[in-house]
């Protein structure tokens, strides 16, 4: 950074002088240049780094498959007349352990995305999917699912559609009342944290007349597990991602003029108020379609847009995707070792994100020099 | 082009309490505008409605004979630039993307050389290009102030409002940014349009003055006709002395009128 005395002894009018084109670069430029590399580099080897550990974990579990068989049996899906693997092989990692995996990702990216546009919209560095009472919602909607019996839809969504359509209602309440109000920050953060403290009491009070069987339902679904996820579900999943992803993305730039403030925003033709809304509105389909299928992981959501912006800024058209990436990575990661460390015991996702998470965060945040990582 | 921005009837309130009370005023292009008044006079929600970051409740602004109160967002941002007294980021930004903020409403979402190339531009004429990489939070108050100018000046609209853009600064910075401002209202051929609290600095830098007084506006025009001592007496009651330095009234505050 420029010392103040060099600041100070720059005359005002000097700047004139120089403003013709240099033919060659300066040396601010060019660190400008590197920089931009550099973010898209790190973009890039997340993704391939996602690839790569994708065949990694397939590998890990009770029957031995190398590496080689790993990527084999996936491409051999799509074209069997150059890829052959045994029968066996090939079951255990399309219908096995390729699902869980694309599941964790997909979770993952989702939150991570979220949790980075979340926290540029309600210019909170603490926000996560979770701070519109999603999961209070969505608890809520087990609850009424497995004690009083009563569900939206029926057959194999009679406990996750009730997930999904209270989750879905209690943040769009919370819009929808800050929306009247004026869609501040402040406004949609406090409208969240009282939503969750009514719908998470409404849950203790159902979970107080609940018997054993349906506490022990009710429970599960909260540790937050990639079990319940398979193919169908990820192809739901995969179609919400398809609309919310674009959406998401297309608004970068405002997301970007948005953290400078509201005032600032309007000044530069971006409507803080109506973009907040919008992407309240993508962000809760998303999460309530994860939060549906795996329960609450948290902590993903909430760090994998830091460890982004350590790294790469705060250039949204670049954080949003680095975000998602990273969530991946985390979740398929902890769910590996959730998987592989007592084995056969599997330790739900939820509780391993943030067992394994957490410390890694920590090392990140202990060494990056703030200057250096936080630009 | 030049622009010439006129405010008609503006009535501005929260809930009962106004705070504008049909404010009219026209201004010629390419001049640099200060709004005086004492603290409440309602200097910088005139500035906001101007640029619609409040919407007033009545009148119009008129700018090149368009309403603005009546365009959407973005091109009143092609128009209307606005600097904002302070900015803090919650989450660290470099300088370089701060001021690329301004390109939004001429920019796709790629982005271009050519918008950089103007971020450049703007950078080397405030002689700050070598704060381009650092973190706009670990600025100097100075060195936030011509950033956030320089992002105004890269957003290449006719008139830039700047709410007290020397609030924070000592007198060096002061003439400094103000220094900035003239010389761009000059090479730009744009307005400036800024609520200022400093008198001097107004009866220094202006071509035109508006002083206001409780919503409404109680004299306008060079500095020599404004700033007098009775007008000083009457908004803000104070009692000052007022000289001519250099063709400028400049004034020293002497004691306050009480009762």
């Amino acid at each position: 950074m420029m010392g103040y005395r060099a600041f100070f002894h720059g005359k005002p009018d000097a700047g004139s002088s120089r403003s013709k084109r240099a033919g060659k670069k300066s040396g601010i430029e060019l660190a400008h240049e590197r920089f931009k590399f550099i973010r898209l580099f790190f973009v890039l080897s997340i993704a391939a780094l996602l690839v790569l550990l994708t065949g990694f974990i397939i590998t890990l579990g009770p029957l031995n498959i190398s590496v080689a068989d790993a990527y084999s049996a996936l491409l051999a899906r799509f074209w069997p007349d150059y890829f052959h693997v045994e029968t066996l092989t090939s079951r255990v990692v399309w219908n096995i352990r390729f699902p869980r995996i694309v599941g964790g990702i997909m979770a993952g990216f989702g939150l991570g995305i979220c949790g980075c546009v979340m926290q540029a919209v309600l210019k909170n560095p603490l926000a996560s999917p979770f701070t519109l009472g999603i999961t209070a919602g969505a608890q809520f909607g087990i609850s009424i699912a497995a004690v009083i019996g009563v569900s939206i839809f029926g057959g194999p969504y009679f406990i996750i559609g009730n997930a999904f359509v209270c989750a879905l209602f209690c943040s769009l309440f919370i819009i929808a009342l800050a929306a009247i109000k004026g869609a501040t920050s402040e406004n949609l953060v406090l409208a969240g944290i009282a939503v969750n403290y009514f719908f998470t009491a409404i849950s203790q009070l159902l979970k107080y007349f609940a018997s054993d069987e349906q506490l022990r339902l009710m429970t599960n679904w909260g540790m937050g597990d990639l079990a319940a996820f398979s193919w169908a579900n990820s192809r739901l999943l995969l179609v919400i991602f398809v609309i919310c992803f674009p959406l998401l993305m297309s608004k970068s730039w405002d997301l970007n003029i948005m953290t400078a403030g509201d005032e600032a925003a309007k000044s530069i033709g971006v409507d803080a108020e109506k973009t907040r809304i919008f992407i309240m509105i993508v962000t809760s389909l998303l999460v309530a379609t994860i939060v549906c299928f795996m329960g609450t992981i948290a902590f993903v959501g909430l760090v994998a847009p830091h460890m982004a912006r350590m790294v790469i800024g705060g250039d949204h058209r670049f954080l949003i995707p680095a975000s998602g990436v990273l969530g991946g990575l985390v979740l398929m990661s902890a769910d590996a070792v959730g998987m592989n460390m007592i084995a056969p015991t599997i330790i739900p996702t939820g509780i391993m994100t943030s067992i394994v998470g957490v410390p890694f965060f920590m090392y990140l945040m202990m060494k990056g020099k703030r200057k250096e990582f936080w630009t | 082009m030049m622009i010439k921005l006129q405010a008609k009837e503006i009535i501005f309130g929260y809930d009962s309490n106004p705070i504008l009370e049909n404010v009219n005023f026209e201004i010629a292009p390419s001049r640099l505008v200060t709004i005086v008044g004492p603290n409440g006079s309602g200097k910088s929600t005139l500035i906001k409605c101007i640029d619609r970051i409040v919407s007033p409740q009545g009148g119009s602004i008129l700018i090149d004979r368009k309403d603005v109160t009546k365009m959407n967002r973005m091109d009143v941002a092609r128009y209307l630039s606005y600097v904002p007294q302070s900015s803090v980021r919650i989450f660290p930004t470099n300088v370089f993307d701060t001021i690329l903020m301004g390109r939004r409403p001429h920019i796709g979402w790629l982005g271009s050389e050519g918008d950089e190339e103007k971020v450049w531009e703007v950078l080397r004429l405030l002689n700050i290009e070598r704060l381009a990489m650092s973190n706009f939070n670990e600025l100097s108050g100075g060195q936030q102030q011509k950033v956030l100018i320089a992002r105004a000046l890269v957003q290449e609209a006719e008139v830039m409002l700047l709410d007290e853009p020397t609030s924070n600064l000592d007198i060096w910075h002061q003439l400094d940014v103000m220094n900035i401002i003239r010389d761009v209202v000059k090479k730009r051929e744009i307005t400036a349009i800024m609520a200022l609290h400093d008198l001097n600095l107004a009866s220094t830098y202006s071509d035109r003055i508006i002083m206001m007084k409780k919503g409404r506006i109680v004299a306008a025009g060079n500095p020599t006709s404004v700033i007098t001592a009775e007008n000083i007496a009457s908004v803000y009651r104070v009692v000052a002395a007022v000289r001519s330095i250099s063709d400028r009234p400049m004034i020293m505050p002497l004691r306050q009128i009480k009762g």
